[in-house]
């Protein structure tokens, strides 16, 4: 359904080279699927999803949602709304001056539906239904991402794309937001591209899993396996890094070294400078094939 | 031997009580995880040692230090202690540093005025202490500004600010919930190492169980102002005695597999 080719973004200031914020990132989602795409911050996930919906002009590449590609917003009424975003903080995404059941109401515009009201998305989403009056200062964190969850959805959008929605959250709210994207998405039979740094969240709602590294996708499996077998070093040091609540006082591994500037990536293997499994081959040429972009993984 | 004790600290801003009555104590090359969810008296329980409570709060109880009672010092007194004796480390390095001066400038201010060090001595000590974080080039990094590091870094300049003084009792409050995975368990390493090597009595306020098993030594659980419970991170963690521990470590995603 939505298809992303060797897409490439680059993100232009004036005096200072490009950066390469994306560079060269393939990936696929498909209807009813749940792709989590995790990576540390700085990597490219959130460039990634603004070009999926078009908030950010493409460099390279190509994106194509159900067979059209995608075309960057601009001022003109947009055509394409079957992709719908929600975004990491609701304290900003969503109008502070707006009633909620109003701001829901603009998605059903959207979506020509007269037959649902706001009132009935808030309850979809776990919601009061008189909560359709409230401003969003009257309620918290989490309520407020299920309100930018039902306005998503009240566009009836094929593709649902969560940009960290559950990251400005407590930590008792985001496996149930978490889940209750996954739900929704899945019950309405939209595919759902949700983007977190946090690897056990993401495991627990997605079906495949993409790892970014510094604007590549350079792991992409199903979830169950990348779990149990992460196959790219940086998977693995990724895994290791989330420290378990046994009980036990172990720390947790740590990955040597900083994410380099994208500006300047490191020649060859993108992850060589912090991979412990360097060869002499990762330090020329970069792994250019999947679905373990790793030279210890190349396929015959 | 106890290095810090709160004694039944309550705190009461606008009419409203904050902390009801909450018991801590921190020893010497320990680590305390304060764990609890966002409101339930955490950060103001770290504050309070500090003497840094919102305008208006009221505090009674005890907090003792080296056979003082910091909640009755006066403003004077308190200031010595503040960034000497007991440091803190904060949540979010990109705002804990000052933008606008050198990491060099900000690690000797304070060390220059508790511990009345020289110029060229206090820069000595401050590279040193850079080296200690695990900083690359602490020469170099000296006479940098924090934009110029990344957040993990930061995170480590800050410790290092905090360390400064050799203080008896560090506070990190969410030292590492900006941070990515990765960088997390970096600087959980460190603090972990720092707190063994420099016998530091260290109170770590932290929603992750995860952080928490991982470097805490004791374990206290916090709800609506109260601790309601507190023992050995592995008997905390693995057979916890309270339903709203239990409740808490049953609402992290499973690691096992269920969902």
């Amino acid at each position: 359904m939505l298809s992303i080719e060797d897409l490439a973004v680059e993100h232009r200031s004036p005096g200072r080279p490009a950066v390469r914020a994306v560079a060269g990132a393939s990936l696929e989602v498909g209807a009813g699927e749940v792709v989590g795409l995790v990576g540390e911050s700085g990597c490219g996930k959130s460039t990634l999803a603004r070009a999926v919906c078009g908030l950010n002009p493409i460099t390279e590449g190509s994106i194509t949602f159900e067979g059209r590609p995608v075309t960057p917003l601009g001022l003109r009424r947009r055509r394409l709304t079957g992709i719908q975003m929600v975004f990491q903080d609701p304290y900003t995404s969503l109008n502070p001056r707006r009633r909620v059941g109003d701001q829901i109401a603009d998605g059903l515009r959207t979506a020509r539906d007269t037959v649902t009201s706001p009132a009935d998305l808030l309850e979809r989403v776990g919601l009061p239904r008189d909560f359709a009056g409230r401003h969003p200062h009257e309620l918290s964190g989490g309520q407020r991402q299920r309100v930018a969850i039902a306005r998503a959805l009240a566009a009836r959008p094929r593709l649902l794309i969560g940009d960290e929605p559950i990251s400005a959250l407590d930590a008792s709210a985001q496996s149930q937001v978490a889940r209750l994207m996954r739900d929704l998405a899945v019950e309405s039979g939209a595919g759902l591209l949700f983007i977190s740094h946090d690897l056990s969240v993401v495991r627990l709602i997605a079906d495949r899993i993409a790892v970014m590294y510094l604007g590549r996708i350079v792991e992409v499996g199903g979830t169950e396996e990348v779990w149990a077998q992460p196959r790219h070093p940086y998977t693995q040091a990724l895994l290791k890094a989330i420290p378990h609540p046994d009980g036990m006082g172990v720390l947790p591994a740590e990955l040597p070294g900083d994410v380099p500037d994208p500006a300047s990536p490191p020649e060859g293997c993108r992850f060589h400078p912090r991979c412990p499994f360097v060869m002499d081959v990762c330090r020329v040429k970069e792994p250019e094939f999947g679905p373990v972009a790793c030279w210890l993984h190349e396929p015959a | 031997m106890t290095r810090l004790d709160i004694a039944d600290l309550k705190v009461s801003l606008r009419g409203k009580e904050i902390l009801r009555g909450v018991d801590l104590r921190l020893e010497p090359g320990r680590v305390h995880g304060l764990a609890g969810e966002s409101g339930s008296g955490k950060t103001m329980t770290g504050l309070a040692v500090l003497g840094l409570l919102p305008h208006g709060a009221r505090a009674s109880g005890a907090i003792r230090l080296g056979g003082r009672d910091l909640l009755t010092l006066p403003p004077k007194e308190l200031n010595r202690v503040r960034g000497g004796e007991v440091a803190m480390v904060f949540q979010d390095p990109a705002t804990s540093l000052h933008p606008m001066l050198t990491i060099g400038k900000q690690l000797t201010e304070h060390m220059r005025h508790h511990l009345g060090l020289g110029r060229a001595e206090a820069r000595a000590r401050a590279v040193e202490l850079l080296g200690k974080v695990r900083i690359p080039g602490p020469e170099e990094a000296y006479g940098r500004f924090p934009h110029q590091f990344s957040g993990g870094m930061r995170q480590r300049i800050a410790i290092a600010v905090a360390l400064a003084c050799s203080p008896k009792v560090l506070i990190a409050d969410e030292p590492t919930t900006a941070l990515d995975v990765t960088v997390q368990a970096g600087v959980l390493r460190l603090l972990r190492g720092l707190c063994d090597e420099m016998g530091l009595a260290v109170l770590l306020v932290t929603h992750d169980l995860g952080v928490m098993s991982a470097v805490a030594d004791e374990v206290s659980v916090m709800k609506d102002g109260l601790v309601v419970e507190s023992g050995p991170r592995g008997r905390v963690l693995r057979e916890p005695a309270h339903a709203y521990t239990r409740s808490l470590l049953e609402s992290l995603p499973d690691l096992e597999g269920r969902c």
